[in-house]
Formats: C-alpha cells, structure tokens, sequence
C-alpha cells in the first residue's frame, strides 16, 4: 500500500530525511558526518537542527534535505526517518510520508500499535551489536550513533570511500579511534546490506555541483564578516542562537589577530555582565574609533534599547548582530523565527529609526556583516545585521567566500590631527556638507576635536540645549541622514517572470521556501515575480516593485506581519496589495506552505495545483 | 597620529604646569549646579589634579552617567573629550572606550543613585573588569536631580529634608568595591580639597581601576540636620584613616610632611604614594587588614576617608587580555584582516 508518487517519480538525490535522537548522546557527530559526505558527494544538501532548549535527555531531531535541483528550504515530508529515541517513536512514525521507511534499533521490540502499514520498518539491532562489539556504556551509545550512518551509508547508497575518508580527517589526532569508528560503520553498513533491499528508491548518486561550495552556518560566517571588517572589540552575554557567533568570532581572532611570537592579541571581548553593558561597550568602543560589535537575540535587544537610542541620537557607530529566536519574552530560545523586525527598525523611545540589513543566508550573512561596519560608520548611527536561528546555527551550502584584498572600509567622516589642525573650529554635529552626516572626531586624537557628547538635547553645535529650534534642527538632520541610508543599504534581491502580475515579498531566511513556491506555482500554471527586501530603510525599488503589481504576497515569520507593516508605514503602496503570509511556529517556513497559502487565497481548485509533468513547464525568465 | 601639546619652558612664577598650561587650561564650562553643591568643589580639585600632573586636556576622556554629579564633566577641562552617557551605565561605556583606546586617561564621574541604584551591576563589573580608570563616586545619599529621593547610600536613620527617616540599609561603595577587588579604593569628602587631591592625583596615575568615593553634600535635598551626608555631619565624624601625599615621578620629593612612621608605595610609572601616620596594625597594601580596619572605624559610626587600600601591582584588563601596545583603535586595518589567502585556506576546512 506505498504511495504510488514515491515509486514513480525517480528519488535519487531528491528526498529529504531525519534523525531522531535523545541530546547529549553525541549524535550530532554522527549526523555531521552523514551531512557532510552527502556534500562530498557533490550533492547539493542542507542540514536543519531541530533541538531543545535543555543541555541533555530532550529529544532532538536533524534534517536533511538532498536535492539535486539546489533547493535549500526545509521540507516537512520525510521519507526516510531514523528513530533512535523511543520517546518520540510515535510521533517520528506519524511523520513518514506513506511509502516512506523508519530505520530503528530493533535490539528491543518496537510496540505494535505503533505500526503502520503503508510504510517500511527498517530494523537494525544497533544497540545489540554494539554492546557485543565495544567496551564501556559511553563508547557504545557514541558507537550506536555511527552505526546508523553506517546502516544510512547502504540504504542512499552513500561513499563509503568519503565516509573512510572523513573518519581519518576526524580523529588524525586520535588514530586508536578511527578503528571503533570504521568497525560501527560497517557494524551498520553490513547488516543493512544483508537484511534490506539496498539502496532504497531514495538513494543518492555522486554530482558534481558542490566542488565551488563549502558547508557553514550563518553565525560562522558573520563572525567571520566581523574579522575581515577590522573589527576590533565585541561585547556580548550569551545567548542562544547567538552565542555561536562570538565563540567563533574568538577562534578567528586567536588564529589571524594573535602575534605568534608575542603572544599580543588585536582585538579585546567583553563578557559583559549582561545585554546593556554589552551594547553600552560597544557604543563607548565606538565613540573612541574602534569597530566593535555586539552579537544578540530578542531578549537582548529589549535591554538594548535605551542605550541604542543613545548611539542613535549622539550619532556613534555600533553593530548589532540580531539572531532572531521565537518571542515574545523568552519565547523558544531554540526555534527560529522573525520577530524582531518592528522592534529593531525603530528600537528605543523618542523617534529613531535604524539602518537593518536581512541576510537570506550564511553567505550574505558575510558580505552584510562587513558593509555593517561601513555603513554604521558612515552614517554613525547603530546598525542592525538581522538574521535568524535558521540562517545562524544551521548548515547551509553557499559558494566559497573570497575575499577582495583590495578592499578598503569606509571609516566616514572623522577628522584627524592634520585636518583639525586646519579648522578654525569644529562643530560636532554641524551639516557641512549638506547630506545630513556630520564629522566627527575621536578621543586623543587633538585638542580642537574635542566636544562633549551627549544623549541630552544638543545644538548642531554640540553644546547643550533645551530650545525648540535648535533641538529641532539636530533631529530634521538625523530623519534626512537615515532615509539616505535607503540607498546605500543592500537593494532588494529581484527575479521577474513572464507573464506574472502578482509577487511574492520576503525577507531573510524564508528565502528558500520563497523562491521555491515560486517555481512551484510557475508549474502549477501560476508564475509569480519575487522580491526579497534586505535592507532598511527601503530602497525606492521596493514600492516601485509593490506598485507594479495587483496583488504582493508578504510572506514572513511572524504573527503581526511585521514587514508588511513596515512596508505599510514606510512607503505609500496601497496596503490592500498586501497580502500577508505568515508561518510563525518557529520551525523553518517550506515552499508547499507557501505555494498552499498563496492557491488557497486565490481560491484555486486542487485539479489546477497539481504538478504539471516537467515538459509542459513554460521557461521562467529570471532577472 | 596623536597631537602632544609642545612642553613650553616652565614658568613656575605665572603658575604654568609642564606643558606651560594654566589652571584655566583645565576648566570647563560654568557650573548650573545649585550653589554650595559638594560636586562643584570636587570639580574644583579634579581641575587642580589634572592641572597639577601636567595631563594634555586631549587625551583626558570624561566619562559619566546622568545625574548632577554626571553634569559635572562639562564643567572641568574643555580640552578632553567628554560623554555623558545614560543612567547608571558609565561603566561599560568607559569599559568600551578604554578596550578601544587604552592610551587615555579615564576619568569616571558618578552619583551614588548611578552607581548604587540603578547601575550596581555595571560598577561592581567594571572593579571586576579592572578597567583603567579613576571612578569618582559623588555621593550625597540622594538622588539630586530628581528632587531629594533618598539613595541606597542613605544610612538607616538619616532623615529627609521633610523629616521622614530612612529604613533600609544602605550599600556602601567602599565596602564593595573592597571587597570585589578594586586594586585602588579611597574616601574623601568635598569639603576637603587638601585630603582630595592627592587622592584624586593618585587615583589617576594608578594602573588599573581607582575607586574614589567622595562625600559630597546636596545643599539644596540633604544638608539638613538629621542627615548623614550633610557637611556638618561629615566634619564632625569624619576620621582620616591615613593622610596621604601624592609624588608624581620626577618631582623633587619636597613637601613637607610630618614625622612618623611612614610608608611609601611605588606606582607602576614611578610616582609615589606616601602614608603617614600609618596605624601600627593596618596595612594599606593588604587587603583584608584594610578590610577590617575600615569595618572597625565605621562601627564606631565615624566616617572612614583617606587611601584606604592600594595594590601596586599595576595591571589591569589590557594585560589580562595581551592586548597589543598599540590602542586597538589606532591599528591599521592592513594588521586586522587576514586577506583573501587566509580565506581560501579556511574554506577548504568548511567542506
Ligand atoms: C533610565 C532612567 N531612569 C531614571 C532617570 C531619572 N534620573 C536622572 S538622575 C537620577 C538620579 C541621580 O542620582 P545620583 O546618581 O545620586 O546623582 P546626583 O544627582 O545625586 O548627583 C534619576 C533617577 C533617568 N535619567 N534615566
Ligand atoms: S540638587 Fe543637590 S546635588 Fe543637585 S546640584 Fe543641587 S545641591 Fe547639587
Ligand atoms: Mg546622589
């Protein structure tokens, strides 16, 4: 009674699975190592973790998608699940897709009412083996966990030359391991070879589309954006899905900004006692010339918030890495979602407004946390990287990052010794040059720069005040300041269609599952154009984009439809063309969603939904 | 890249300092504060402390949060950079803007609503941190600015202008920042500029964070009868525990002091701290017996001031760190991006 779609349709290198285990076990080694050899493979694939906010005994689950076309959104359809933890034996069962399989540790006999019939049951006495192999109750639960890579290995028809291969790489310190680990692996691979029907219909095959690409979360790259931006001080008090980005912002730094022979460090972290000190080191680093940055999730920037309008209103540069988690309050630390967008555009009281940037990925995760520090110095204001748990802890295929050496940053406009030597005098927060951003000067540097700095109300001329006019003045220039920034943030990130007249909006992370709706409608005789916005304030290309169309899906991750209400405060576009799409349970959104959402509005019949065989798809024109 | 004011030859009859800068060259814009308000006295001495050390007013960086005692910055050396920044949080702006550029002298001016209230956690941070700076303390006992509420430095007892008496007990700075490891902790009291300044002097030639608690009457919410932080009071319970002198480096040791016995400290750039009249069983270097002291006096309901403890040790958050010599801000940016070879050899390791 299996799913006639499954054995049809050809599934090598198109189908998604999971593991499930108990955290705390190690298994994540384990699912690296079968991530990573699909990847070696050459097979485009991504991982999402899916944990709990607890250090041990909670059920946890990694998924894997593998796709040869490059999708990268997470598909809630598995056909294959490996349920190692009998605690969700049920719940993982219900989730096979039908026609799908569940590979267990049959050491212990599965409860029949558990069982299901339109799909396969994979039984491995993992543990059973195990215990006769190895020697010690942690080595054999390590062991279990490489055992099912190994029993995965013969079912996708994986490399097992790759597997060897990452197995030395691993433990090149520790050879007496690598032993334990082939013999689990083989443990796993033999018994599967000799019991089932091996490879399964989803199976992978070796390609060669991922040579160009390298395996990284979105935390590990902005730390990196951060290293190569010149960044010299980071301020933080941990946080999850945070706190990854500055352990490897301090791993970078220990490797590239420590004197081999000194022994001296070029950069300086506070772990500061909590968000506030964070962001008020930051802002006093800022002030006094250097890049600092503050890595943080929504509890975080709530604290924040006073001292962000303070860098707002005295015009210092800061950066603000937002890891978005599911709020309110501290909400699911462990889940993703976008729930801060309001919050950070407009964080603190009195007017203000802030420069965001919206990364979709690790990669641009990279690139945007190096123009954060560009453009927090040029405009010398706070700016905002917002990314996500998704893009922040998950491993994401992206292309190789380069680094162009002939990059030089943009430090604004702060005078030095000579240039205020020159001066008769200076005036801090004086319009100058007509485009809103003063000069500024720095601590130490000579004594004609020396101004008071203030949160307090303050003359273009830096001096305290209380007047209308003068208070007035300062405040005009800062609106003017920050609406320029719309053009200098990241433009949105477009592809056009023939014959479209609706669109899909978004913004960071749904990315993915956008862009595949996208090409799922187009199939289903629906093609949409695509927009993502990722920056703040909106580049005039957005409501241009919002203008051209009757009717713009925003597609997001939150309840309140944050960016369209953004969208709906910030530009003229008519809010009755935008229609809101929200997913906002904290999982990662899928194209099904979307595309299910965007047919349900429209009122259209399951019949015209259905997938149109792959010949009669017309061209997409992509801009 | 940094501007040093030129040492003009010393004119020691028209009052030049050695880098021929006058007294003047040290003040800032006038006063708003109330009449008689203790601070404007403690302005007074940090003017005459940095004037007499012969510091360049640019590379002075004024720190402070927001209350009067936070207003006073604007008020002494026009030359320094100066931020005033929000409530209670000076600490980690000082923090941050001496990992940035650890060449300034810091200077952190507090009220004991900023520092005891609603910015405890920062203060008792920043002493752990050992931030470079001198951290004056301008303690009244209440909030000044917002009207006379009493502070958590109010003692029980001490009563408001309206009469009505304090109940819970105060928090003491000196006390704590003892006891959390402060490597310079000291009371003065406004009213006494000969006793403050070399405290303050020493406080800003110390290496490491320099705690300076200064009683320091609000004339206009807590001068009355009845409170524990008026002036009369204060002269009346006040005990100096240890007078000091403060010797920069190179000075000829010339003031006179008393005799007695007499202990001087060596600071990590050569300047020197002398003791007088030292208790025979209190060692101001020792931390519990400076401890224990201090607790004893106060007990006995006196008001401790002096240089109650110092560790000379001369280390603070930048050795902890390794920190390069040069100020993190002044660094090229050639020295801090690994370049696109680093790069291409890191993603081999992300496949
Ligand atoms: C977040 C915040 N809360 C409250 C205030 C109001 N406020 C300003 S100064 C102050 C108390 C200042 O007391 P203290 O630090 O003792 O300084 P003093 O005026 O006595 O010198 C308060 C409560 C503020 N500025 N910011
Ligand atoms: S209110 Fe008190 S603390 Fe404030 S200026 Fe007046 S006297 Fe000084
Ligand atoms: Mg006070």
């Amino acid at each position: 009674m299996s799913d006639p779609r499954l054995e049809q349709a050809d599934r090598t290198n198109d189908f998604a699975f999971k593991i499930g285990t108990v955290n705390g076990t190690g298994s994540a080694s384990a699912n690296g190592l079968i991530m990573q050899a699909i990847f070696r493979m050459g097979i485009p694939c991504t991982g999402k973790n899916v944990f709990p906010s607890n250090i041990q005994g909670l059920p946890t689950w990694y998924e894997i998608r593998v796709s040869h076309e490059g999708y990268s959104a997470r598909t809630p359809e598995f056909d294959l699940i490996v349920a190692m933890n009998p605690a969700t034996y049920e719940r993982d069962i219900a989730e096979v897709r039908p026609g799908g399989y569940l590979l267990h540790d049959s050491s212990w006999p599965m409860a029949k009412e558990f069982l299901r019939d339109d799909i396969t049951f994979l039984g491995v006495p993992l543990g059973e083996m195990c215990v006769r192999e190895f020697k010690g109750a942690r080595v054999r639960i390590l062991m279990k966990n490489i055992a099912y890579a190994g029993a995965l290995a013969a079912l996708l028809s994986m490399d097992l030359d790759v597997i060897r291969g990452m197995i030395q790489e691993k433990f090149a310190a520790k050879p007496k391991l690598i032993g334990s680990n082939y013999k689990a692996i083989e443990l796993g691979y033999d018994y599967a070879m000799e019991h089932f029907d091996c490879p399964l219909p989803i199976r992978l095959q070796t390609m060669d589309a991922t040579s160009d690409h390298v395996l990284m979360d979105g935390n590990t790259s902005a730390a990196l954006g951060c290293v190569y931006a010149g960044a010299t001080v980071g301020a933080w008090y941990p946080i999850t899905p945070s706190t990854s980005l500055m352990d490897a912002f301090k791993r970078f730094c220990e490797r590239f900004r420590k004197d081999p022979e000194t022994g001296e460090r070029s950069f300086f972290i506070a772990q500061a006692e909590d968000e506030l000190a964070a962001a008020g080191v930051v802002i006093g680093a800022g002030w006094a010339g250097a890049r600092a940055f503050t890595p943080t999730s929504g509890p975080g920037i709530s604290l924040m918030s006073e001292f962000i309008g303070l860098a707002y209103y005295a015009e210092i540069p800061a950066v603000f890495v937002d890891v978005q988690r599911v709020g309110p309050s501290t909400g699911m630390p462990t889940r993703t979602q976008q729930g801060d967008l309001a919050a950070v555009a407009y964080a603190s009281h009195g007017d203000t407004k802030h420069i965001a940037l919206f990364p979709a990925n690790p990669e641009e995760s990279f690139h945007m946390a190096v123009e954060a520090f560009d453009l927090a110095e040029r405009f010398q204001s706070p700016v905002f990287l917002v990314q996500d748990l998704d893009i922040g802890m998950n491993d994401w295929m992206i292309p190789r990052l380069n680094w162009d050496d002939g990059f030089v940053p943009d430090r604004g406009k702060v005078l030095g010794a000579a240039e205020l030597e020159k001066i008769e005098k200076f005036y801090r927060y004086m319009d100058v040059d007509g485009d809103g951003i003063p000069y500024r000067s720095l601590p130490g540097v000579h004594p004609k720069g020396a101004y008071f700095t203030r949160g307090s109300g303050h003359t273009s001329r830096g001096t305290y005040t209380e007047d209308a006019d003068e208070y007035t003045e300062v405040m005009d220039r800062l609106r003017t300041k920050i609406d320029s920034a719309a053009s200098e943030v990241p433009a949105p990130a477009v592809q056009m269609r023939e014959g479209a007249t609706m669109s899909l909006v978004t913004i960071g992370s749904c990315d993915g599952a956008v862009r595949e709706a996208a090409d799922m409608l187009e199939r289903q005789g629906l093609p949409v154009n695509f927009l993502r916005v990722r920056g703040f304030p909106f580049d005039t290309l957005v409501p241009e984009f919002l203008d051209a169309h009757e009717l713009n899906f925003v597609v997001e991750q939150n309840r309140d439809a944050q960016l369209r209400r953004l969208l709906v405060t910030e530009t003229e576009v008519e809010p009755a063309r935008l229609h809101s799409v929200l997913d906002y349970g904290g999982f990662p959104m899928s194209a099904a969603f979307v595309a299910g959402e965007v047919n349900e509005h429209l009122g259209r019949a399951p019949e015209e939904t259905k997938v149109r065989p792959a010949a009669e798809r017309p061209e997409g024109a992509v801009a | 890249m940094t501007y040093i004011a030129k040492p003009a030859v010393r004119h020691p009859g028209l009052g030049a300092n050695d880098l021929g800068l006058h007294m003047r060259d040290y003040e800032g814009t006038i006063s708003t504060l109330c009449a008689g308000c203790g601070h404007d006295s403690v302005t007074a001495a940090i003017i005459q402390a940095f004037y007499e050390l012969s510091i360049p007013p640019h590379r002075i960086a004024k720190m402070s949060g927001i209350g009067c005692s936070a207003k006073t910055p604007a008020y002494f050396v026009n030359e320094a950079h100066g931020f005033n920044g929000v409530h209670g949080r000076m600490p980690a702006l000082a923090t941050g803007a001496n990992a940035a550029n650890k060449d300034l002298y810091y200077i952190g001016i507090s009220g004991d609503g900023d520092s005891l209230s609603i910015g405890l956690g920062q203060f008792c941070h920043a002493i752990r941190r050992n931030v470079n700076m001198l951290y004056v303390l301008e303690n009244n006992g209440v909030y000044g600015l917002t009207k006379g509420q009493f502070s958590a430095s109010a003692d029980v007892g001490s009563r408001s202008k309206r009469g009505v008496p304090n109940k819970s007990e105060p928090i003491d700075p000196v006390a704590l920042a003892l006891t959390l490891g402060a490597t310079f902790v000291a009371r003065g009291f406004s009213g006494d500029k000969q006793q403050l300044l070399p405290l303050l002097k020493a406080g800003l030639m110390h290496k490491g964070f320099a705690f300076l608690d200064v009683i320091s009457p609000c004339v206009t919410f807590n001068d009355h009868v009845g409170s524990t932080k008026s002036y009369l009071y204060t002269r009346h319970h006040g005990h100096e525990l240890v007078p000091v002198d403060f010797v920069p480096i190179r000075s000829e040791i010339s003031a006179s002091y008393e005799k007695g016995s007499r202990t001087s400290i060596t600071m990590h750039d050569g300047s020197m701290v002398r003791f007088r009249k030292v208790p025979e069983d209190y060692d101001p270097t020792d931390r519990l017996s400076a401890y224990e002291h201090y607790r004893s006096l106060q007990n006995r309901g006196e008001v401790v001031t002096g240089l109650l403890y110092l560790d000379p040790g001369g280390e603070d958050m930048h050795d902890d760190n390794a920190t390069t010599a040069t100020p993190l801000a002044e660094m090229a940016y050639e020295d801090l991006c690994p370049g696109s070879e680093q790069m291409d050899a890191l993603m081999e390791e992300f496949r």
